[in-house]
């Protein structure tokens, strides 16, 4: 007894009941939130749409009317889906802090829940593509080499062969595919958002689709296969820290070179 | 200072006037006085200089080794930590190797051997004499080289000089379009794989596409059906791709000899820009303009993918295109132009 109330004062022991403590809650907030995910996947309730349209006046109906019909300042979201709310709000590029070249991601505004909501509520002005499927989003199954290929062909020209995004016309650009959620990338192919072409299922199945969101997360998790990426932007950065830094190198190697010795 | 006049090169050096306007020369100061480096004086740091070269000369040594073991020892990289570490080690090891024996000799020079000052004076151009100097220098190398004394080296060489430049007249033997075969030459660049009733497939899978699948604001990348069993598919592809795009038919403005050139606002262009070749593929579904990546020229897709921006200087090549009894997607006929960039024959 009396080694063991010695070893409870073990300067350690207030470290190792907090790990423990802390793997508890983590490990029960992530089996709590994968099924809140299982559940989004779920049809939606009357209740859900309710709720949705209430936040849609608050916060969506200044830009989008009334009716989601669409005004001067914002397009019509009849018939989007709900993969387009979703991905717009879950990535909080919605709602927009500012008219500009194209919406920005910030911080998420909403929490899962009515993410959902709103969800409902467009989803059930017509008819538009849904929110993905658990399957295909599972990297596991998914196989990276025909994935790099379809990407190569479709997304490397905007998004740059390494997924670090690349700039379009008057200050549009494809942002760089790095950290982005599984769900969130199919939701853009599947829906076009902002000036993204379209890349329905029947041009890039579903599966096909998995494949290049697990070809994305492989290469991400992969890291570079050598020296610095400096940011996978190729020439651009490549040939600023050849000229600056290399040219400075040179640069005092010939100072160094015809310097007089001591 | 008064004003100058022009030193002669006899009298060189700056000339002045003087307070009481006679012509006043400088005084050439010379050399400055040498001054003896502390190698020169100090056995100690001599020492010292020698240690430090004989160190760069062995980090150059432990970094070829250092290339060896990332050549050997990591082997065949099975994961990609595996090839990041043998990239590193080659990198660093090859840079060490080099640096090493580089920065070492240049502190050796600057530090252990003699440093006598050299001048050499100007002197007036002589041409009768500086053409007998360069003849002494050309006739030396001769002499040493002993290419009059060895006919056979002295033959062989012109033998190999004569030789080399071959290659590379060979290759490039397409470019004299003064042949017979020049013909052929421009009708490769004028045609494509497109013709009557070619299906419109799927880039790299070569599936065919159905008018139904095209959604508006979609884009599709195209290869002609039959593509990958060419037998040069990459020469037949870097001339045929198209990008398939579909807009809702009212914001395209269509000329009346391009009427029914699309279907249902279904409309396929070239995807080879007409600047140098590089794949115009960047869609802004909205905005409707084709952006290439290399140098950005930008095409309105709506005005039949008229240059808006950038060096390219005519519009991408549309593919007619309309659909077959099936409802798959297929081509009129081949491009109406030659695809690509503009070249002499174009006309």
């Amino acid at each position: 007894m009396k080694a063991l109330s010695q070893k409870r004062r073990h300067p350690l022991a207030a470290v190792a009941l907090l790990l423990m403590g802390l793997l508890v809650t983590g490990g029960l907030y992530a089996a709590a939130s994968s099924v809140n995910e299982a559940q989004a996947a779920s049809a939606y309730s009357a209740s859900d749409v309710e709720e949705g349209d209430k936040l849609f006046l608050a916060n969506c109906a200044t830009c989008h009317g009334m009716n989601a019909e669409g005004t001067e300042a914002g397009p019509s979201l009849i018939g989007v889906g709900a993969a387009s709310v979703d991905f717009q709000v879950g990535t909080g590029r919605m709602p927009m802090q500012m008219q500009g070249p194209q919406a920005q991601v910030k911080p998420v505004q909403f929490d899962d829940d009515q993410i959902r909501q709103l969800s409902a509520y467009v989803a059930s002005l017509g008819a538009g593509p849904a929110v993905p499927e658990a399957e295909y989003l599972d990297t596991t199954l998914g196989n990276s080499g025909k994935g790099g290929e379809i990407f190569r062909v479709n997304c490397a020209m905007c998004h740059n062969a390494a997924a670090a995004g690349g700039a379009l016309t008057r200050g549009k650009f494809a942002p760089s595919l790095e950290g982005v959620d599984e769900k969130h990338i199919y939701e853009a192919m599947v829906i076009g958002p902002q000036n993204m072409p379209v890349f329905n299922d029947s041009n890039i199945s579903p599966e096909d689709k998995r494949d290049v969101i697990t070809f994305l997360k492989e290469i991400e998790a992969q890291g570079s296969p050598g020296g610095a990426k400096l940011g996978s932007l190729g020439p651009v950065s490549e040939g600023l820290f050849v000229w600056t830094a290399g040219l400075g190198i040179i640069i005092a190697f010939t100072i160094w070179l015809t310097s007089r010795p001591s | 200072m008064g004003d100058h006049s022009h030193g002669s090169p006899q009298e060189s050096g700056t000339v002045a006037k003087a307070q009481d306007g006679s012509l006043d020369k400088i005084q050439d100061p010379g050399l400055p006085p040498h001054r003896a480096r502390l190698t020169d004086t100090d056995p100690r740091a001599a020492k010292r200089a020698e240690r430090q070269v004989a160190i760069l000369f062995a980090i150059s040594m432990i970094g070829t080794v250092l290339f060896f073991v990332g050549y050997f020892a990591v082997g065949h990289p099975e994961s990609i930590a595996e090839i990041r570490l043998q990239n590193m080690l080659l990198g660093v090891g090859t840079a060490f190797a080099m640096l090493g024996i580089g920065v070492g000799i240049v502190h050796w020079a600057r530090t252990l051997m003699p440093d006598h000052e050299i001048a050499e004076s100007r002197h007036e151009v002589r041409t009768e004499e500086d053409r007998q100097d360069a003849e002494a220098i050309i006739n030396t190398i001769v002499d040493e080289s002993g290419i009059n004394r060895r006919p056979l080296i002295r033959n062989t060489l012109i033998g190999a000089l004569a030789l080399a430049p071959l290659p590379g007249v060979f290759i490039l033997r397409d470019l004299d379009l003064t042949k017979e075969s020049a013909g052929q030459i421009v009708d490769r660049l004028r045609h494509t794989m497109w013709d009557k009733g070619v299906r419109l497939t799927r880039d790299p899978s070569g599936t065919p596409i159905k008018a139904s699948d095209v959604q508006i604001g979609s884009a599709f990348h195209v290869i002609p059906d039959g593509l990958n069993d060419t037998e040069d598919p990459l020469n037949e592809k870097a001339k045929a791709v198209v990008l398939l795009m579909r807009l809702d038919p009212e914001d395209l403005s269509v000329s009346p000899e391009r009427e029914d050139w699309h279907y249902n606002g279904i409309v396929a262009y070239s995807k080879i820009c007409t600047h140098v070749g590089c794949p115009v593929a960047l869609y802004e579904q909205h905005t409707h303009h084709l952006l290439c990546p290399c140098h950005q020229s930008t095409f309105d897709l709506t005005q039949e993918c008229k240059v808006i921006f950038g060096p390219a200087a005519h519009a991408l090549p549309q593919l007619p295109i309309t659909v077959d009894d099936e409802g798959f997607l297929v081509a009129q006929s081949d491009f109406h132009e030659p695809v690509g960039p503009g070249y002499w024959e174009r006309g």
